[in-house]
This record gives structure tokens, sequence and C-alpha cells, in this order.
């Protein structure tokens, strides 16, 4: 080992090849269902308009000033006293629906975002650390999850946000309480399949740092299946949260969000002012088919039977 | 026996997996115990001297990885301990096992299970070093060019990942990494077992050279006996978790001492002509959970008397440089008439 440094240095291929190549492999194969493609599409538009809500929406539904009682109830495609037609209608304090719903979807969208970004994060802890320690650590923490597990998360975001009161912050970690077990479930059993292998023995007898067999050997091979999951509960959060805006204990009508909007309108289904409810719902109901959809198709791709 | 490297002295190793705690409320009701022990290495000693190439051997089960990764920090003895140059290799602190060198490193057999598909092979190489700061920042990618080149890849592989190289090209790269470390001792876990005979010979070739170039002291644990006389010095026979034959490889393939030892090689295949039928070893391999009483061997040994069935042979010298656990070598089985071959050899 004694002569190194006669020897030009090494030839730099582009560092980045391996991982453009796989990227482009994925990109690829999820683009073979087109009804994928058009989900993705869906929520790219979705997040648009939502995130740019204030220059996409005609009225900026927490500005009071511009509500006019005048404009209440107003049917959908009439023009109200702004001088712009309110397509999807008004509800009952003037409110563009249209505007409502952007503003609504980018609170739902942020709730879920974060929420699921926070669950992974929690349920990565708990799940890796009960995997490669096991024992006794692995028996308490997994029994925790599995006792979560088989209650609904409905019911566990309900007393969560009866012990912590309202507000998004709150929802937000209702969220995460509710659904970390989902992710704590999936990072144990692929931990627990991938701590077995060679390359992790390899790794301890070196011998490196467990935090670094953890976080650079351990996770980055268990992050496929998660990414699943985490698709798919970013949809589920945003249903959750939407179904405790409903049931009156998610968000305050001042910072709506979808939940809010369809429970606030659903008083008013049987006075046939329809769209004040029917309209958020569908604007729901498009958010987590399209996210559910393109979920199940990253889970395809990522499936390691599918792999070329 | 000058210059010993590596000393493993009285190891033993029992894993045991303790009833869960409803079946231990259940064993407390019914009196019974199922705790269940496994005595993988029972009461080993074996010393290697710097620069030798040491093969241990034995049928699937007979503890011979268990012992390689004793050796090599992965477990810690149960009893008895391994010392490297007079260092204890790993220890057990609060129920984990904490590696206290990096002078040993391990070849696993599976090339294809032992390289983080994630990362790229000059991060696989580089990393032990560049964490245990073995070489300067600097220095990494000329370092891990250079041990690319002298395993006999190209510089420029380092920036692949695993998934595009072959079984024997990735083999090379797990060599790649544990050279990386400067190790004083390889341990080579059946390290060409699950490669193509043709790449088998390419990787041992390489080993070879490798170990004529920096006088490397190794453990090589392999079934194939053919690739052990290739590669060691010495050879250590291994059945059912103890030591049964230590021997120069050479005289131990002219004359096997121990009836497993010679069992062993009858079975091994040869070409040659005509039909000829190989003598399997009667039965199966004992269970390690309950090994049979006195020689673990003696079930199937077609030399077993009175004496083999009570009490556990001890190992004892046999010639020079070789030693033997059998009492057909060491005072006899108790049944002498029936041992018409073997007792000209102990003399």
């Amino acid at each position: 080992m004694a002569e190194i440094s006669t020897t030009p240095p090494v030839q730099v291929e582009n560092p980045l090849e391996g991982r453009v190549e796989r990227l482009r492999n994925f990109c690829s194969d999820f683009s073979q269902s087109k009804v994928a493609l058009a989900a993705l599409a869906v929520i790219i538009a979705l997040f648009a308009v939502s995130f740019g809500a204030p220059i996409f929406s005609p009225q900026d539904p927490y500005d009071l000033a511009m509500l006019d009682w005048m404009d209440a109830f107003l049917e959908p495609g009439s023009e109200g006293s702004g001088g712009y037609i309110h397509i999807l209608g008004t509800d009952n304090v003037g409110r563009d629906m249209l505007s409502a719903i952007f503003y609504g979807l980018r609170t739902s969208f942020m709730i879920g975002l974060s929420a699921g970004a926070l669950a992974l994060l929690v349920g990565i802890c708990v799940g890796l650390t009960a995997a490669y320690f096991g024992g006794k650590i692995e028996a308490v923490l997994m029994r925790v999850v599995d006792l979560q597990l088989s209650m609904p998360a409905i019911l566990l975001a309900l007393v969560m946000i009866s012990i912590l009161g309202q507000g998004i912050m709150q929802i937000i970690m209702a969220l995460v309480v509710a659904q970390y077990a989902y992710f704590a479930r999936t990072t144990n059993g692929a931990a627990k399949v991938e701590r077995s292998k060679d390359y992790i023995e390899a790794a301890r007898s070196t011998p490196l740092p467990t935090h670094r067999v953890l976080f650079r050997h351990l996770l980055p091979n268990v992050m496929p299946p998660l990414i699943v999951v985490a698709t798919v509960q970013v949809a589920s959060a945003i249903a959750l949260e939407a179904t405790l805006s409903f049931l009156g204990v998610g968000l305050p009508l001042t910072e709506p969000s979808l939940g809010s909007l369809i429970s606030n309108g659903f008083k008013y289904i049987h006075s046939d002012r329809y769209w004040l409810s029917i309209y958020p719902g569908i604007g729901l109901m498009i958010a987590v088919i399209a996210i559910n959809l393109v979920g199940d198709q990253v889970r395809k791709v990522l499936d390691p039977r599918n792999s070329r | 026996m000058s210059d010993i490297l590596l000393k493993i002295d009285a190891v033993s190793k029992r894993f045991t997996r303790k009833p869960g705690v409803v079946a231990a409320a259940i064993d407390r009701v019914t009196g019974k115990d199922s705790t269940v022990t496994v005595h993988a290495v029972s009461n080993v000693s074996l010393e290697v001297e710097r620069g030798e190439v040491l093969g241990i051997v034995g049928e699937s089960g007979c503890g011979k990885s268990t012992l390689g990764r004793i050796v090599s920090g992965i477990y810690a003895p149960t009893e008895g301990e391994v010392l490297l140059n007079g260092d204890i290799v790993a220890k057990e602190v609060h129920g984990a096992v904490q590696k206290q060198t990096t002078r040993v490193q391990m070849i696993h057999q599976d090339p294809f299970a032992s390289l983080n598909p994630r990362m790229k092979v000059g991060e696989i190489i580089a990393e032990g070093p560049r964490i245990h700061g073995l070489i300067p920042a600097k220095e990494v990618n000329d370092r891990v060019g250079a041990l690319l080149e002298k395993v006999g890849l190209e510089r420029a592989y380092a920036n692949r990942l695993p998934h595009q190289f072959s079984g024997g090209q990735r083999q090379r790269v797990a060599i790649a990494r544990a050279l990386a470390m400067s190790p004083e001792l390889l341990v080579l876990d059946e390290a060409v077992a699950s490669l193509d005979v043709s790449i088998q010979a390419q990787v041992l070739n390489l080993f070879i050279d490798l170990r004529k170039d920096l006088g490397l002291t190794a453990l090589f644990i392999s079934h194939d006996l053919s690739v052990v006389r290739h590669v060691c010095d010495r050879v250590a026979i291994m059945y059912l978790g103890r030591l049964v034959e230590l021997a120069p490889a050479s005289d131990l393939y002219e004359k096997p001492l121990h009836p497993y030892t010679s069992a062993l090689f009858d079975s091994v295949p040869k070409l040659g002509v005509g039909k000829r039928s190989f003598a399997a070893i009667q039965g199966e391999i004992p269970s390690p959970i309950n090994p049979p009483s006195g020689c673990a061997f003696h079930p199937r040994c077609p030399f077993a008397g009175p004496r083999c069935k009570v009490e556990i042979p001890t190992i004892a010298k046999a010639g020079t440089g070789r030693s033997v656990a059998c009492h057909i070598h060491n005072g006899g089985t108790g049944a002498e008439a029936s041992v018409p071959v073997f007792t000209e050899a102990a003399a």
C-alpha cells in the first residue's frame, strides 16, 4: 500500500451519472401509466393554484372588506357587486367559492404535507431504532405502534385535538400522532430485512459508528417503501383534516380548509344551495384521488419485482 | 511459532433464545424451560502466525463462519478471548458488541449482499479510512484509485454503483474495501463460494498475489477442500463447533488423521477414468442445539468405540506441527480390534 501518488488523479466521470440514470429510468417507468401522468398533472395544477392563490383567485376570502352581504348565496355563474363572475357561486357571507377553494386547498396541502413529513420523520426514528437495537427496546416501541394501528386514526386524532385544542399547529400535531405508526411499522419491517444483509455487517465490522450505519447504510435502503407510504399518508392526512374540520373540531372558518368549507356549506344543502359544499367536496376528492393515483404508480415502479 | 499475530484462546460462542413474556409465563406454570441454546463454537483454540494463511474447513453448520465473525469482531465470544497482537478484538458493552480494532477486516461470501447498493464504489472503499482518519482527506481519491488498480479494476470505476459490476468485480471491490483499512488480518468467509469457477480462480489468484505483495495474514474459511489446498499454509478442520484436526496443508492432504477429515476427503468428487462411487459420510450432522455426548462425531464414525460415547476427546499433538482430537490417536477408543487403519498413524 506504500506507492500511492505516482499515478495520475482519478478521471472524473460525471459523479451524478448513476443517479441521473436511475432517475431517468424512474421517470420513463412512471410515465408508462397515462392515468398516473394525468394525476400528476392535476396535482401540479392544484399546487400551482393553491400556493399561487393570491394571484389566481379573483377575491381574497380573508379580506372582510372585500366581502359584501349583497353577494351572499349567488348561484354559480352570476355576476356579483365586484364586477366579476362568481364561477362557482358565493357562500353565506358573499365569499367567492372559487377563491375560497383555492385558499382552502392551500391550507389542506400545507397541513397534509407538513403532517406527512413530520410523521415520516418520527416514524423513521421509531422504526429504525426498534429494528437496529431489537430486544426490549423493539418490543416496547413496536407494541405501542401496534396498539395505535389497531385504533381508528380519526378517533386518535379527535382525542389529541380535545387535549391540544384547535388551530393549525394542533391539527398537525394530532395528525402526526395518528399517522406516525404507519411509517414506523413500514420502516421497521424494511429495516429488519436490510439489517440482516451483509453490507450492514460489513459496515459494523469496519467498524463504523452506529449513527453512520443507521443513517448512511440502513436508511437509504429502506426509503423506497417509505416514499410509497408517504404519498398515501399525505392524501389520508388531507382527508383526515377535512373530516376533523367537518366535525367542527378542526379549523375555524376564518382559516378555511376544504373540510371547514364543506362543513359550512352543509348547513344549506337542503335549501338548494348545493354549491356551498359540493364544489369544495369535489376539490377535495380530486386532490385525494390524484395523490393516491400517483402514489399507486410510484409503488408499482419501485416494486423490486418490477425492476429492470 | 515465533511471531503470533492472532491468538484464539478457548473461545466458545453460544446463542440463546429466551422465551417471550407469554412463553416464559407458561414455562413457569408447567415447569419447563423453553430457552434454546445453540452451541455454535465450543472451546476452540488456535494461533495464527504473522504472514500465514490458516484455512478453516467444515460442513455447513459446523461453526466456521461463527468463528470468523468472532475473530472479525461482529460477535463477542461467550467464553474465552480473541487477541490480536495481545489486544482484545471485540467486547460486549450493555449487550452491544463493540469492536476495538480496525486491524481485522472481513470479506463476505456474497458480493451481491456485502456492498451497499446505494453508495458509489469509491465511497464504499473510502468510507472506513475516512471515518477513522487513516488517510488525509486530500489523498482519499488517490488512495481509492491505487486500491482499485491493485485489485485489478480501473480507477474510473470509483464513480460507479455496485449494480454496474459483475460478481467477480464486486468481490474485488470488497477486497479493496478491506485492504483500504490496512488490516493486519483478513478474514475471508467463503469469499469465493458464490462465484463461478473461472471467476473463483481469478479472485484466488488475486488473493495469492496480494498476499505475496503485502505479506497478508488471513483466516480462510471455506467448505471447498481443493480451494483451501491451493491457498492455505495450515488447515483447521471443524465439526459441530469443535476443532477436530489442525495440520500443515500438505501433511493433511497426504494423510488425514481424524476419521472425519478422511471422510471429508473421500466425499470430494474427483475427475478420473471410469465410474467411481464416493463414500458419503453416514448419517446427518447432529443438531448443535443438542450435541451428542462424548465425541460429537461418534454417531457417524465407523471406528467409534465405547469411550467415544462418554468422553470428549481433547486436542493433542500428533506429529510435527499437527494435532488431532480423536481417541484413536490418544489412548484408544475402547474397541481397538475394530480400528485397523488409523492406529499406526498415531505414532
